[in-house]
């Protein structure tokens, strides 16, 4: 089924031929970049960004991979210096901007924002973060940054570290990698960072093959990606909460002796004390890789639907 | 019914709500806005043997029909609960309560970041049933689960 006109909400709005199509789609990009190509593919298309939180890489990159396609964006970035300082609600502000652009790229701290706008809008949506809930977007670089890595995501074995509770990019990774075939997926995290019941309820009804394990040494030595979160502090509702857990989990060099030759770190960034400054020119560090692949695989999607 | 017998009388016209789990019957007629101070005449009976339930509560209700929302709020709190339609004495109508598949603006998300729950907006809240025994029910919007009592604890009607 084509991607044209459609919203993207959630990850599990694409089947995998789907994402293996947007993949290609991606590599075609990538060469058009490296030859700095023009495209004009989003020529005469006009791209609101709707940023109702903090982004740096998400924003930029969908700006970037307009810019790119030959398009423009009107970005609505922040609540100081737009109408939802003065009261404005969510609703209102969508209504307006799909009558002056062609597609919307919402995020907002509020799970569940990107469904809401879709139902509002009459242009499509793609959700760029919705408080903890999903981040489609992120997880589609995210597999395509393993499929580049290793030429596969199926029969890998996969650890997922760091704060499963409430970051939003590990939901919509699980819900990914549940429509492939991973050997298995490692939950990597202390006691009080566990899944949230809904998120493991769904990859349960999905059939995702995983285990929860508490201490990484337990399986690094299997892992042929391994993929870091940090803690989201932001999620906390009690900040005592986020002093105790702030530093329960860290990758250092000596922990990577033990890992199994070809290991790729990978990490959503930013990245805070999670991974050790020294691993970053090593082998492992694939997570600068994975932040440059989000241009191209931008570009896919919104040529995908716009184009 | 033998033993309801013995408690209250036949009504000519109205609803008889029967297999409400036991305990259940007075938070049905709090759903239902039905008080001490509405006009309905109406018959409780509560905790009395039942073979599908063990035990059950019974409502009837003169001169009352039910709307969907009614229903709908009916098969949230009491999912075994039947109904029965009295006119001129006899059961016309008899059916049981039926979880819809999709319940609209009924329930509140108790996920307090859920874009439902965010003052100034108009999002109506939508739940998906995604499993029957026991219930289970999904936010269309942010994916939270509510189960059991938290479902009773979440309806907007209180």
């Amino acid at each position: 089924m084509s991607l044209r006109n459609r919203d993207l909400i959630s990850i599990l709005d694409l089947s995998r031929n789907e994402i293996e199509e947007l993949f290609r789609k991606a590599d075609q990009m990538n060469k058009f970049l490296q030859e700095k190509k023009t495209l004009n593919t989003l020529s005469g298309k006009i791209i609101s960004l709707v940023f109702l939180e903090p982004s740096t890489r998400t924003m930029y990159s969908f700006q970037s991979a307009t810019y790119r396609l030959g398009g423009k964006t009107l970005v609505f970035a922040s609540k100081t210096t737009t109408s939802l300082a003065k009261g404005e609600n969510i609703a209102d502000t969508i209504r307006m901007m799909s009558a002056y652009s062609d597609l919307i790229v919402i995020r907002s701290p509020y799970d569940g924002t990107a469904l809401y706008a879709s139902m509002i809008s009459s242009v499509p949506v793609i959700n760029a973060g919705d408080g903890k809930h999903e981040h489609p977007t992120q997880a589609l670089i995210d597999l395509y940054t393993i499929y580049k890595l290793k030429g596969r995501i199926d029969g890998l074995t996969i650890g997922v570290l760091g704060d499963l509770k409430y970051a939003r990019t590990i939901a919509s990774l699980l819900y990914g990698l549940s429509l492939f075939s991973p050997r298995k997926v490692y939950l990597i995290s202390p006691g009080n960072l566990t899944l949230r019941e809904s998120v493991r309820a769904k990859i349960d009804d999905l059939g995702l093959e995983y285990e929860e394990v508490r201490d990484i040494r337990q399986v690094i030595g299997e892992l042929d990606i391994l993929y870091v979160t940090r803690i989201q502090r932001e999620r906390y509702p009690d900040p005592e909460e986020y002093e105790r857990v702030k530093n329960a989990f860290k990758i250092t060099e000596k922990l990577l002796e033990n890992a199994k030759p070809g290991l790729k770190i990978l990490h959503p960034l930013p990245k805070l004390d999670e991974i050790d400054k020294s691993i970053d020119n090593t082998d492992y560090a694939a997570y600068f890789y994975q932040a440059s692949l989000g241009i191209p695989l931008r570009m896919a999607l919104l040529a995908s639907i716009l184009g | 019914m033998d033993q309801e017998k013995l408690i209250v009388s036949k009504i000519k016209k109205g609803i008889v709500i029967d297999h409400i789990p036991a305990g259940k019957a007075l938070k049905v007629l709090k759903i239902l806005g039905i008080t001490g101070y509405t006009d309905y005449r109406l018959a409780i009976v509560m905790n009395v043997p039942s073979n599908k339930l063990g035990m059950k509560d019974i409502i009837k209700i003169e001169n009352k029909i039910l709307d969907k929302r009614e229903l709908e709020l009916i098969s949230l709190v009491a999912p075994t609960a039947t109904i029965n339609i009295i006119e001129d004495y006899k059961v016309v109508e008899k059916y049981k309560v039926k979880l819809p598949r999709v319940i609209k603006g009924v329930l509140r998300c108790p996920n307090p970041m859920c874009i439902t729950n965010k003052p100034d907006e108009v999002a109506e809240t939508i739940f998906v049933l995604r499993k029957l025994d026991p219930v289970v029910l999904e936010c269309k919007y942010c994916g939270t689960l509510i189960k059991g009592d938290e479902i009773e604890h979440n309806l907007s009607i209180q």
